[in-house]
């Protein structure tokens, strides 16, 4: 480990390349824990934005024109507003009308921290992408497919569980992936209600360090990496639920 | 009045049936009786599909009645799912679910609708691939079978529900010749154990040699029927003759 701390001391040094997250402990942690928390902001995120867009386009389907237009008025929205925007809204603006709680320490603080305003706003945010995403598979599944289930006593629900999702998952997968990388990129717009993601914990650095050129380097790398990670996986999931005899 | 088996197990009468200014269904009336096998034929857009699908309740009728077993099908409060246990239907699509494997086909719905035991079901599901002859294609999924495999699959699948009455509808349609015989096989053995059967087929040949009884329909209206013998040597309405003149 030491060797590593001092070939970048070195660089520094001969270079002026100066990378403290791999010499410095203090640096490394902030940008390590920048790292862990971007990651699960992202994990937490997709998981909730897929809820959502799974229940999302369920109730689209449902008899009550009521509740279409309320998912309809909710993809409107969250669709046609920037993201940092519903972020600010979210944080400032809903969060400002929320009764302050006292903590163990005794002091008045919000009763949702700025991590869950962002999770909230992200998951809502990508979600609405993803009720358009499953609608758009779901419609792909033919009618006599259903028909057949319905035909083997499925109720409404369970061949919505059984039969239609799993096939429109299959043709929803590549949108899905689109969005959900975008979904991962959207998550540095946290850092402007200081939640302590990798840009955040980047920006940290460079203003102490006044090493601007090399974090930058070293974030555009690191979300090539986690990105990557995450087309890597959806693709492995794409791969594994292939229909053998059929294209999809 | 409950139902006993000495009665007719289907009762329709006179069926209504419109969509939009298309009436397709006039007023249809005949009994199917326990371990009857009985063939319905007639030209294209005669309302014989729709029929079989009024009679698991795919589709609402608007006038008559339907009685399976003694319980009304033209009622709102019809219990669908204790019908379709009653009624199995295969049709001229298979609409196989293409996620799952032949067997696991077999095996979804008295698992995820009767709620049997697993092992149970599937000892069930390879007995009843058995039969249908593809035993060795359990682990196939529908994207690798043939039709004439896919449509013997659709069949184990509905029987896997232990229906007293099953529907077919056109089912052998969409097959190439050649692989006709083998689901013409299977559903000739099928009535020779005494399964009510429900069929709507173009094959002359096989409603002549399977059928207890052959309904000719027309316009929405049956025109003519009788035992098979009768029905194809002496026609007596015009346009039985003349269908049955372009077809044979």
């Amino acid at each position: 480990m030491d060797t590593v701390a001092d070939w970048f001391k070195w660089l520094y040094a001969a270079h002026g390349i100066n990378l403290t997250i791999f010499y410095d402990p203090l640096d490394g942690n902030r940008f390590l824990r920048g790292i862990g928390t971007t990651l699960g902001l992202s994990a937490i995120c997709i998981a909730l934005s897929m809820v959502i867009g799974i229940v999302g386009a369920w109730v689209q389907g449902a008899r009550s024109a009521l509740l279409r237009r309320l998912v309809q008025g909710y993809i409107q929205f969250f669709r046609n507003t920037p993201p940092l925007i519903q972020l600010y809204f979210f944080y400032f603006a809903v969060g400002s009308l929320l009764p302050r709680v006292t903590d163990m320490h005794g002091a008045q603080v919000p009763p949702v921290s700025n991590i869950t305003w962002a999770i909230i706003s992200f998951s809502f945010f990508a979600g609405a992408f993803n009720v358009e995403i499953f609608r758009a598979g779901i419609e792909a599944v033919p009618r006599a497919t259903i028909e057949a289930a319905e035909a083997l006593g499925y109720s409404r629900l369970k061949a919505y569980i059984h039969v239609v999702l799993p096939l429109a998952f299959r043709v929803s997968l590549p949108a899905l992936n689109n969005n959900l990388v975008n979904l991962v990129k959207t998550t540095t717009l946290s850092y402007a209600i200081g939640v302590p993601e990798l840009l955040y914990a980047a920006a940290q650095i460079w203003s102490e360090v006044l090493n601007v050129r090399e974090m930058m380097n070293v974030l555009l790398i690191s979300y090539v990496a986690i990105v990557g990670a995450l087309v890597l996986v959806m693709n492995r999931w794409e791969r594994a639920m292939r229909m053998p005899g059929y294209g999809v | 009045m409950a139902w006993t088996p000495d009665q007719p197990i289907i009762r329709i009468a006179d069926v209504h049936k419109s969509f939009g200014p298309i009436e397709v269904l006039k007023g249809v009336t005949f009994d199917v009786r326990k371990g009857e096998v009985i063939c319905v034929i007639g030209p294209s857009g005669s309302g014989k599909s729709t029929l079989l699908r009024c009679v698991n309740a795919l589709v609402p009728i608007e006038r008559g009645s339907i009685l399976v077993e003694g319980q009304e099908v033209n009622d709102p409060k019809l219990d669908k799912l204790a019908l379709r246990r009653k009624v199995g239907m295969v049709f001229q699509q298979y609409n196989l679910f293409p996620h799952k494997t032949a067997l696991q086909n077999v095996m979804m719905a008295p698992i995820h609708v009767l709620k049997q035991d697993r092992n149970e079901v599937e000892a069930r599901a390879i007995a009843l691939l058995r039969k249908v002859r593809l035993a060795e294609k359990a682990a196939a999924y529908p994207g690798e079978l043939s039709g004439g495999q896919q449509q013997r699959v659709a069949i184990a699948r509905s029987l896997a529900m232990n229906p007293d009455v099953m529907l077919f509808d056109e089912v052998t349609a969409a097959l190439d010749p050649e692989t006709v015989k083998e689901v013409l096989v299977a559903i000739r053995e099928l009535a020779a154990e005494g399964m009510t059967c429900m069929i709507v087929t173009h094959e002359m040949g096989f409603a002549r040699e399977l059928a207890h009884h052959i309904y000719f329909t027309d316009r929405g209206v049956i025109v003519e029927h009788g035992p098979p013998t009768d029905f194809f040597a002496c026609p007596r309405d015009p346009r039985t003759k003349e269908f049955l003149s372009q077809i044979l």
